[in-house]
């Protein structure tokens, strides 16, 4: 979902940032656990990263502010395996197995795991030529689609300038649907902090974002 | 589910007890159970990100760059291909982005959507990075976030702000300390910290890491 509580830049409220010193990777067993098991599972290729990331933003809005980071990678988990048929409700009650499995396209033995420790590639050949170059003026569109989309919302109608073309990359808002990769130019567009903010915003502050084609309309 | 909103900070410090560790087990039971996953490669990709993924490889890159111009060109141009080119650690996938603090400007990453993070070369993220105050605010108030780390920049620098919303990740070189001329890249890593890297931290001063 596009318009939920994960899209946070600009919110105000959260309080202040506060830093643990010498933290570990993982503060329980569980949260390494899900961690790996989110991988291993993601590795038969069932769905994307983009799905993944979508079905967090589905999550119900105090559950997602409410939960640990972990937790929300298992209740995010739990709602795909049970989406795809994978695990039943049944199931997740019962705390064990109670019917055979599905066959999925590939499983992770421990001999995989090595080479999953790359991140993988996201950069797709394409014929079409970009449309923004460096130093273009362009504005983010205002959308709100009710699906996935990596444009957040304090970017929308605010206007920029190309700072880099990055190459063309999978279009999270399709890949999240399952609708296919739809590669697409991507580009850094820098904002200076009173086009996003306003008049009293500090204008020695740029941000930029990471902007897919699509997301952008001429200046 | 009592636990849920034990927890003040929200998301800041969640760290769920009995609960999830029962959910947790009998979910991976349930997978192993019907085939899907194999507990052995578990343990493999949590070994590797307790013990080899961390930011002691970013910290080498940043030491090569200052100590080799040449490096820290290829660096800036293309991230990952410079990252592969040492060979240490494990390799670096796409699309690595290397950027330079200066006098002039200093840099800070975040990603506002979720938690992206270049974890090949800094480990997984910290608590803080994937926290609604960090991801609310370093938008909109760099400055502020800055003091919350006690770090305090001349009146007169730009923040350039990184908002890491596609698959392109970021990593900041920060400034080499005075008094580090002649030092071994060895030594100079040890400066390095891991929020100096995001941008949340500078890179520790000689006497500092003396004592660190």
């Amino acid at each position: 979902m596009t318009n939920s509580l994960h899209d946070m830049g600009g919110m105000h409220g959260f309080g202040r940032v506060e830093a643990e010193p010498d933290e570990p990777p993982f503060h329980e067993r569980w949260e390494g656990r899900v961690f790996a098991m989110q991988r291993a599972v993601g590795f038969a290729g069932l769905w994307t990263i983009d799905a993944g990331r979508a079905s967090l933003e589905a999550l119900p809005p105090l559950d997602y502010l409410g939960s640990s980071y972990y937790r929300r990678w298992f209740l995010g988990l739990e709602r795909r395996l049970l989406r795809h048929g994978l695990v039943g409700e049944d199931e997740i009650a019962a705390g064990r197995s109670l019917h055979p499995g599905a066959a999925l396209p590939r499983t992770m033995a421990a001999a995989d795991v090595e080479r999953t420790l790359t991140r993988g590639e996201f950069a797709r050949p394409t014929n079409q030529p970009a449309r923004f170059k460096e130093g273009d003026r362009v504005r983010a569109k205002n959308i709100n689609p009710a699906t996935h989309t990596r444009l957040p919302r304090y970017a929308r109608g605010k206007t920029g300038n190309v700072e880099a073309v990055r190459g063309c990359h999978v279009f999270p808002d399709t890949a999240a649907l399952g609708a296919g990769e739809n590669p697409q130019w991507l580009y850094t567009v820098a904002f200076p902090a009173p086009e996003l903010w306003g008049p009293e915003a500090d204008p020695a502050v740029m941000v930029s974002i990471e902007a897919f084609e699509p997301y952008l309309d001429p200046a | 589910m009592p636990d849920d909103h034990a927890h003040s900070h929200g998301d800041a410090h969640g760290s769920e007890l009995s609960e999830m560790e029962v959910r947790v087990r009998a979910l991976e039971t349930i997978l192993t159970e019907k085939g899907y996953i194999d507990p052995a490669a578990l343990d493999r990709i949590v070994e590797a990100f307790e013990t080899r993924i961390g930011p002691r490889n970013g910290a080498r890159l940043v030491a090569r760059a200052w100590s080799d111009p040449e490096f820290k060109s290829q660096l800036l141009a293309d991230a990952t291909a410079a990252a592969n080119s040492l060979g240490h650690a494990g390799r670096v996938g796409s699309h690595l982005i290397a950027v330079e603090n200066t006098p002039q400007t200093h840099n800070l990453v975040v990603c506002t959507l979720c938690s992206c993070y270049p974890w090949e070369v800094l480990g997984l993220p910290p608590n803080w990075y994937k926290s609604a105050p960090y991801r609310s605010r370093a938008v909109i108030d760099p400055k502020g976030v800055l003091v919350d780390f006690g770090v305090t920049l001349p009146p007169d620098t730009a923040i350039r702000v990184w908002d890491s919303t596609a698959e392109t990740r970021f990593i900041v070189i920060p400034m080499r300390p005075a008094g580090t001329a002649g030092w071994s890249e060895e030594r100079l890593a040890e400066l390095v910290t891991r929020d100096s890297m995001i941008g949340t931290g500078l890179a520790l001063e000689p006497q500092m890491a003396a004592t660190a």
